[in-house]
């Protein structure tokens, strides 16, 4: 199937980006990598009125520092992240999630902006913005605003992007030094989705667990953050058994779905045993 | 309908494209490029595979419009001097040579795929392979030999004779995988 028709418009900056979505009629959808619009609208699952390509918007590429954060442009691509020195040394937990992203094809297309905006609940990269505490910079008509990752993610497949906004960069603290991070993904077959999957960010201050930051993929309609093991592992001993008890609490207030891969039940066993995982990596254990 | 200017293994185009264009169909439909094939239709069997702008993407997946202005290599620019007349590439010989395919239907994507992930790793592990082209599916060969030859491949690529560095040469190829390849082997 090929796409139902539609307007085009390739704007080359971030003003004339909201021009076209203000003036693209009833229906715009804004193109990034198109790593999951393209087969949407073939499936024409969406068809979109307009399609605003932002392919061409260079202002929205890359990765910069900026004093105690690292920025990264809505439209860098997932190849581009894997190969950025910032990354690697601020953002490890960025670099190691989007590594599972799908395959090498739809890395060099799809855009970290792309698959925040798109809200895939088992989308790899929005539980380990949340576990980072990123903060989402997007601009609109009304100006230019900040939201934080606990209020960007509102339900499935919807953000805290208004009709008619563009999400522009993702700030992401600095995390180095103490820090340890991994993601825990499973899944059955190659360049397949989380069933579900783990971000873990651990801060070690002498022998013990000082700080535990656990978002959460495919655990319901958002990514979530595992508040209780958090608070669990907060000045506990950074010990396989403290993980482990603190990991037993990692499904508590989520509500995960059911489907061919899992029954909802197994999600959340699986949610306790890659909670584990991913803590005790963080951790150096 | 919208402008565009590719080069197109090698060659430059200036053609008139409605925006929803796959960029496959492109290829195909409009430029008679029909060694890119079609495979699934949902981004996932990578058969589709092309370079665009050097970097390997699924043009099953790409707007005709989004290449607008790039350079895309296809399987049919990569022999020889990109005539299609020319010699093998190492990586379509090794793909011959050690028996990489069956039906074949995979094969461009597989290449592609392939050249991607030497370009980036020229002496890929087993493993590694793997992953590289975990973007591209084979329902007939189990991967094994198509592994070999991506192997094989990089090999004669980094310039050695294909022997060293554990690598398997022709005369090692999985006969249980493939039994009618023996009398070549």
């Amino acid at each position: 199937m090929i796409p139902a028709p539609f307007a085009y418009a390739r704007p080359t900056t971030v003003d004339e980006a909201l021009q076209a979505i203000a003036e693209g009629g009833e229906d715009v959808k804004v193109l990034a990598g198109g790593q999951s619009l393209i087969p949407v609208m073939r499936l024409r699952l969406a068809a979109p009125e307009t399609v605003v390509d932002l392919g061409r918007v260079a202002e929205l590429r890359g990765v910069r520092e900026e004093d105690d954060a690292i920025v990264v442009g809505a439209m860098t691509t997932h190849a581009d992240v894997l190969a950025d020195p910032l990354i690697r040394q601020y953002a490890p937990l960025v670099a190691e999630a989007t590594a599972t992203v799908a395959d090498r094809q739809v890395r060099h297309r799809g855009t970290f902006g792309g698959a925040l905006v798109h809200a895939d609940p088992a989308g790899d990269l929005p539980a380990v913005a949340l576990a980072l505490d990123a903060e989402f910079v997007i601009v609109g008509p009304g100006g230019r605003r900040t939201v934080g990752a606990s209020e960007f993610f509102v339900d499935y497949l919807t953000t805290a992007v208004q009709e008619g906004e563009l999400l522009v960069e993702v700030r992401l603290p600095k995390l180095a030094g103490s820090w340890g991070m991994h993601y825990e993904k499973f899944n059955r077959v190659a360049q397949a989705w989380s069933i579900v999957a783990v971000a873990a960010a651990v801060r070690r201050e002498d022998g013990r667990i000082a700080e535990a930051r656990i978002g959460l993929t495919n655990m319901g309609p958002t990514p979530l953050r595992a508040r209780q093991v958090e608070e669990a592992l907060a000045g506990a001993e950074a010990t396989a058994d403290a993980v482990a008890a603190a990991s037993q609490h990692a499904a508590v207030g989520t509500d995960p779905s059911s489907d061919l891969n899992a029954q909802a039940d197994y999600r959340q066993h699986l949610a306790t045993v890659l909670t584990r995982r991913a803590v005790s990596t963080a951790a150096g254990l | 309908m919208t402008r565009i200017s590719v080069r197109v293994d090698g060659a430059s185009y200036d053609d008139d494209v409605e925006p929803r264009t796959l960029l496959v169909h492109y290829l195909r439909e409009q430029l008679g490029k029909v060694g890119t094939v079609v495979g699934c239709d949902t981004s996932n069997c990578g058969a589709c595979t092309v370079h665009l702008d050097g970097e390997a993407v699924k043009s099953c997946t790409v707007l005709a419009v989004q290449a607008d202005g790039a350079e895309v290599t296809t399987i049919e620019g990569v022999a020889g001097d990109g005539s299609g007349n020319g010699q093998l590439h190492p990586m379509q010989k090794a793909f011959h040579e050690m028996h990489g395919l069956q039906c074949g239907y995979c094969t461009p994507g597989m290449i592609m795929a392939s050249l991607d992930l030497v370009k980036e790793n020229p002496d890929p592990s087993e493993d590694e392979v793997r992953e590289g082209i975990e973007g591209n599916l084979c329902r007939c060969t189990g991967y094994q030999n198509i592994v070999r030859a991506v192997q094989q491949a990089a090999a004669e690529m980094r310039g050695s004779d294909g022997n060293g560095n554990g690598h398997v040469a022709p005369a090692e190829v999985d006969t249980a995988a493939a039994p009618h390849v023996v009398g070549q082997a």
